[in-house]
């Protein structure tokens, strides 16, 4: 049996999973929430994670029923992300290790969501759509590498979202997209936005400064509601996000999608991916908020499969990054 | 096929419209060569027809049109996409595809002829390029695992990089490029082969440095994600196209951006 634990804390999310051999044990996590009309800025988050990590980190072993002594590998998020939020995650991760005398463990963010969607649905080989507040890629496995076929050129699909709400106040908690979904349900009049696929990318940036610059005048103007706009602005963006995922699985030949990431746990991209794969065949993939959003567990399984291949992270080499590309890791885990 | 579809189909052909309705569509408002009496017979002939294959956005047909071997491209409804959005999208790929197609054969760059377009179901009729191979299924069988430069695959690349620089001369943005929609077309007299251009669905004109620089950005992704361990050959190709594209200073300038854009964007959970 190996149990790996894992931190987690890249963005505005902080938390702490374990699993056993495929089981999770346990996965507390805490959300740095912002007012309306704000972001979360790298110091304040990392303030955030601070003040309450050692908590998350009690609640993940007594929820587990597993002391220290328990477990075989500290596994942290090396990246990418924020950088003050990561410092902070590495510097405990790194003190437990060293503390309870197990080794450390450095995981792609990225793969972490991968490999948890992957535990968690029993997708044997999928073509994987990420979308998340700082990522949208379209991955494929293949020879050693997750490969990534198409993803945005610009901003992640989650940025946009989560800057729309900004511009017209909608409120971070429990998280913007969540609640343009809730209002997106309300909406029935379809406002043309612009829409832009290169292939098996996509650019949000050109959405977002259309919608910046018209929303708060067609809402005073009474041309349309913000549920209105909520609606078509998520009809838009998923539509594209689906015609690349398309896209890509007619390129791969593949009968299989995962979807992974803070965004993956909207339902109507769900729907949306779903009557897609019906169209050609293929099965859908996709979980709830609780593995989709950043978690500790996702690090944790990630851990889990590099640490049963034989890999470890020297103490000296633990550091962080910023920028970490899914396809810059090795996957020694798989064939 | 039908009775009716072959008969309005040799009428149209008989007086010309059908070559004409695709030239048109360069011009004028397409809709008013629409051929409104086959489309009604349409789903009969495609229901005869051979299905090759559902790609992203339409289904592809092999079938005999005019007694030509013909491939049939059908953007069929989608049903996830809100239906203002799905029509508007795909009446303008539709209408993109044919018009860049004709441009890109006027320039002297290979790319199948456009026999009829139907613009009620979204159909374009196009000449099958038989005997011919994707560039992708070429570079997967001649790749070595060692990886030591093969003098035929550069050869190649160097050949897509001229026919692209020659594309975006004439202003031609393909918007989908990879090594699945290049075929070799082996040419029976002298045994060298034809590269034929696919595909031109996600098409547009445009002069702009940017929207080229995207395009074979594109690309790049598409060919280092599909054929691993590649890059050097893929330097090959865009060597070539510096060389053989007159614009060509500007347009690598920006994929230099583009490039940094996707790697040093700020990456946050």
């Amino acid at each position: 049996m190996t149990v790996v634990i894992g931190f987690e804390g890249s963005a505005n999310k902080i938390g702490i999973g374990i699993i056993r051999d495929g089981e999770v044990l346990s996965n507390p996590r805490r959300t740095y929430i912002t007012p309306p009309g704000q972001g979360f800025l790298p110091s304040d988050t990392a303030r955030h994670h601070r003040a309450i990590i050692l908590t998350v980190l009690k609640e993940a072993l007594e929820q587990a029923g597993l002391k220290p002594a328990d477990i075989d590998c500290v596994a942290y998020t090396k990246g990418p992300g924020m950088g003050a939020p990561l410092v902070t995650v590495a510097l405990v991760a790194r003190t437990v290790a060293q503390l309870w005398g197990k080794p450390l463990l450095g995981v792609n963010h990225c793969i972490g969501h991968i490999e948890m969607g992957r535990l968690i649905t029993k997708a044997n080989n999928p073509t994987v759509l990420y979308v998340s507040g700082g990522n949208t890629q379209v991955i494929a496995y293949s020879e050693r590498r997750y490969r990534i076929f198409g993803e945005t050129i610009d901003i992640a699909v989650g940025n946009c979202l989560d800057r729309f709400a900004r511009v017209i106040k909608i409120s971070n908690d429990p998280s913007p997209g969540y609640n343009i979904e809730q209002m997106a349900k309300k909406g029935s009049q379809y406002v043309e936005l612009p829409y832009t696929v290169k292939g098996m990318d996509v650019s949000f940036s050109g959405i977002l400064s259309y919608i910046e610059e018209a929303a708060n005048k067609m809402l005073s103007s009474g041309q349309c509601t913000a549920e209105d706009l909520c609606f078509s602005l998520q009809e838009t963006v998923f539509s594209m996000l689906v015609e690349i995922t398309e896209r890509a699985m007619a390129h791969c030949g593949s009968q299989e999608v995962l979807i992974v990431g803070g965004v993956g746990c909207n339902l109507r991209l769900q729907e949306m991916m779903g009557v897609m794969c019906k169209e050609r065949g293929a099965k859908l993939f996709a979980t709830d908020e609780r593995f989709c959003i950043d978690n500790g567990a996702m690090i944790a399984q990630a851990g889990w499969e590099m640490f049963r291949s034989g890999q470890v992270t020297e103490l000296e080499d633990s550091w962080i990054t910023q920028r970490y590309r899914t396809d810059e890791v090795e996957v020694t885990w798989r064939n | 096929m039908s009775v009716r579809c072959i008969c309005v189909v040799m009428q149209l052909a008989a007086r010309g419209q059908c070559v004409k309705t695709a030239e048109e569509a360069n011009r004028t408002e397409p809709e008013v060569n629409t051929a409104k009496d086959s489309s009604m017979a349409l789903p009969e002939f495609l229901g005869k027809a051979e299905l090759l294959k559902q790609g992203a956005e339409a289904r592809v047909y092999r079938a005999q049109f005019l007694g030509k071997p013909t491939i049939v491209k059908e953007r069929f409804k989608k049903q996830y996409r809100h239906p203002v959005l799905d029509e508007k999208l795909t009446h303008r790929r539709t209408v993109q595809e044919v018009r860049s197609i004709l441009r890109c054969r006027r320039a002297g760059i290979s790319a199948p002829v456009v026999y009829f377009v139907d613009y009620t179901s979204h159909c374009i009729f196009l000449e099958e390029i038989t005997g011919s191979a994707t560039v992708r299924d070429h570079i997967t069988s001649a790749q070595q695992p060692d990886s030591c430069p093969d003098p035929q695959l550069e050869r190649l690349a160097q050949r897509v990089g001229q026919i692209l620089a020659k594309m975006h001369d004439e202003d031609v943005i393909h918007g989908d490029l990879t090594t699945s929609n290049m075929l070799l077309r082996l040419s029976p007299e002298d045994g060298e082969s034809d590269l034929v251009l696919i595909d031109f669905g996600l098409s547009y004109i445009s002069a702009l440095p940017e929207d080229k620089g995207v395009d074979l950005y594109v690309l790049e992704k598409a060919f280092l994600s599909t054929h691993p361990n590649t890059e050097a050959l893929f330097e090959k190709l865009l060597k070539s196209y510096a060389a053989s594209s007159k614009k060509s200073s500007a347009v690598i300038k920006k994929l230099d951006e583009v490039r940094l854009r996707g790697r040093k964007r700020s990456m946050v959970g």
